[in-house]
């Protein structure tokens, strides 16, 4: 049985991952912006086998709040050994190009809200000594493309965060795993349209579990993704700039 | 957008559907009539809605609450029956009834008042559900059970969503010592000795026999008679196997034809190595052997299939078997698994329900349109002439004439049923198509 906090909790991928933890008997605290939302996933989990559950509502992009609210995930829970953040939004490319509102908007909740959290997080699991501390970024990140830059440059800071983080905090017995999944068939991508490189959400959440298990570093969800983020990555940008990507 | 086709790929009406986000959503306003739509597997039409959308229950997939003392499970619409094994087996609760898949909702499976291999001994699915939360196209929400909103209640059990979306249910589960079942297979040579050992298997909870509908003549309805228990207490040796086997992609014509299917059935009709074999299996292959191959509907190819399921008044049932099973015989068609069980008379609480105290045969047809249709018209002669009727869940073919007389309850649905739904079954079978 663990201790899990999850930040992010009503996105489809994150929930996934709960209903697991939660089937294994752990005891979760689960932050979320819809308070609805949040209380059906809190009863689902305890049906399941959780052996307590507790909420927050809150909204992410009030970073002022962060502290208060890892303390009470803190008190609620005495010690983490599971932390997972998960939230983040879909962003919109085209708006972010035409306004910079919009682009540090799409930053903020993608990018600065999560490192926000993990200034908090990271020192107290430092100081207990203990833990796992597991980042959802995006392959986006890996490489900047016309399609989506801006949420993709977003996730790249929050990889780059961790891999520092990761390096930071070994020393001091707590774990950092970062999760790049692909193309999820999610609430967030129901207006998309759907190929075979697509994953459900219950593929990816339990190859969120496994990883956080196995303290696996960097884990690309499905595990293909690995393979076709190597090629990209690795085309030579004179001609990568003139691809339709 | 997911696809919402019916599992017997027949008819293949090109669907258009919407996703329900929550439970507390509201439907939606501008698609015409609506039908709920929950995993697909039902066969015909009865979850196709061809003159407006349907409205997909995939995403209530959550658990409510459980009361460990009565056993009551509340549970979103959505959720499977798979769901529901995977998370209380272990806890020491089973499914008071299953049907043949565990891949259909807890909506579907009210809706459709499915039943088991423990008909005989405990009734219907729908015996099971202490209530649901009706939603209807006005936008209202009731509770519905036989203490409140009761008319409600009968007519949604069996309803095939006519009365409206079913958003979640109480479900009472049963106990259980573990996931293993105490199995005997006995092979039976002719028809009546189906009879004779189904009168003789009181002391089984679960019973079924696979027919083998190739054979005719002396052979005519030989089969292997399944009959089993929860077994007492938990056999860890004795594992379910994870799936492995699919039908990867939908080969251009049928798989199943005269020749393979006699291949098959007198192999599977020998596999025993005695007329008698007691064993342990998991619950898993003992109810759900067509589970472990995903997606098996392809092997129809691309024309689909139609399934008969028919079941006959006791007192004619025996000779009406007979007589079906000997059109069929000879009409040289049929599938791998045809299915022959003796329903009990435990009354559904169902206004439109399926089973009545008889006897049902069950089998697919690949589809070879105008002869599957022949076949089928001359097979309902005999169903009619005996009183039996036919299961909508699996019906693409009964006329509204025919309907209209094996269930005469049928009006009392249409008056109960939400004037914002309608389905392609419906349609035909209430005369209503070209509405």
């Amino acid at each position: 049985m663990a201790n899990v906090l999850v930040i992010g909790a009503t996105s489809a991928m994150a929930e996934a991952a709960i209903r697991l933890w939660a089937e294994r008997g752990d005891a979760l605290f689960l932050i979320g912006r819809n308070a609805q939302k949040l209380q059906s996933i809190a009863d689902d989990c305890r049906v399941r086998g959780a052996s307590q559950v507790t909420t927050a509502a809150a909204d992410l992009n009030d970073f002022a709040q962060h502290p208060q609210l890892m303390q009470s995930a803190f008190d609620a829970l005495g010690s983490v050994d599971v932390a997972l953040i998960a939230h983040g939004t879909l962003g919109d490319q085209q708006q972010s190009q035409a306004s910079y509102a919009a682009a540090m908007n799409d930053i903020n909740s993608n990018a600065l809200s999560a490192i926000s959290l993990l200034t908090d997080l990271s020192n107290r699991l430092e100081a207990q000594g203990s833990g796992t501390i597991a980042v959802i970024t995006s392959v986006a990140g890996d490489r900047g493309r016309q399609s989506n830059y801006v949420y993709g440059s977003a996730k790249a800071m929050v990889s780059v965060f961790l891999a520092g983080l990761r390096n930071r905090l070994f020393k001091r017995g707590v774990h950092v795993l970062t999760i790049k999944p692909g193309f999820v068939d999610t609430p967030m991508t129901a207006h998309l349209k759907k190929g075979p490189l697509w994953a459900s959400a219950a593929t990816v959440g339990a190859g969120i579990v496994n990883a956080v298990d196995k303290k696996r570093n960097t884990v690309y969800l499905p595990g293909f993704w690995w393979l076709i983020m190597q090629v990209i990555r690795h085309i030579p940008e004179c001609v990568f700039k003139r691809l339709s990507l | 957008m997911p696809a919402f086709c019916s599992w017997g790929n027949y008819p293949a009406t090109a669907q258009h559907g919407v996703l329900l986000a929550n439970r507390h959503s509201a439907l939606p306003v501008d698609q015409g009539s609506l039908l709920p739509f929950g995993n697909g597997r039902s066969y015909g039409d009865v979850c196709l809605n061809p003159g407006g959308a349907v409205v997909g229950s995939r995403q209530l997939n959550r658990f409510m609450a459980f009361d460990e003392s009565s056993g009551v499970l509340r549970c979103e619409a959505g959720i499977l029956l798979a769901d529901i094994l995977h998370c209380f087996v272990p806890k020491g609760w089973f499914l008071p009834v299953t049907p043949g898949t565990k891949y259909v909702s807890v909506g579907g499976a009210i809706a459709n008042d499915v039943h088991g291999k423990n008909h005989h001994a405990v009734g219907t699915f729908g015996c099971f559900v202490e209530g649901f939360e009706l939603l209807r196209t006005d936008g209202s929400r009731q509770y519905c059970s036989l203490q409140q909103n009761e008319a409600l209640y009968r007519a949604s059990i069996g309803g095939m969503g006519l009365t409206g979306f079913i958003t979640w249910a109480d479900i009472r589960l049963r106990r259980v010592s573990g996931s293993t079942m105490n199995e005997e297979t006995i092979r039976f040579s002719r028809l009546d000795d189906f009879f004779s050992v189904s009168a003789d298997s009181a002391s089984h909870e679960y019973t079924v026999a696979w027919v083998d509908c190739a054979a005719s003549g002396e052979s005519l309805g030989r089969g292997l008679f399944m009959r089993a228990n929860h077994a007492d207490t938990e056999n860890i040796a004795v594992k379910a196997k994870q799936r492995s086997l699919s039908v990867p992609v939908m080969p251009p014509v049928s798989l199943v034809n005269n020749w393979s299917l006699r291949a098959f059935n007198a192999l599977y009709y020998r596999a025993p190595r005695q007329n008698r074999v007691s064993r342990q299996v998991h619950y898993d292959p003992y109810f759900y052997p067509l589970d472990s191959i995903a997606n098996w509907n392809r092997m129809y190819g691309p024309k689909g299939f139609l399934q008969y399921q028919c079941a006959i008044p006791t007192d004619a049932g025996k000779e009406a078997i007979r007589a079906i099973l000997k059109r069929i015989a000879n009409s040289g068609t049929g599938s791998f698994l045809a299915v022959l069980k003796v329903f009990g008379d435990i009354a559904s609480p169902g206004l439109v329900s399926f089973p009545m105290p008889g006897v049902t045969l069950a089998l697919d047809f690949p589809n070879h349109g105008e002869k599957t249709q022949m076949l089928f018209k001359r097979l309902d002669e005999i169903v009619d002439a005996a009183g039996g009727r036919f299961y909508s869940a699996k019906d693409a073919h009964v006329s509204a004439q025919q309907f209209q007389a094996a269930y005469p309850a049928w009006e009392q649905l249409e008056a109960l049923r939400d004037p914002g739904i309608m389905s392609g079954f419906w349609a035909r079978v209430s005369g209503k198509a070209g509405d």
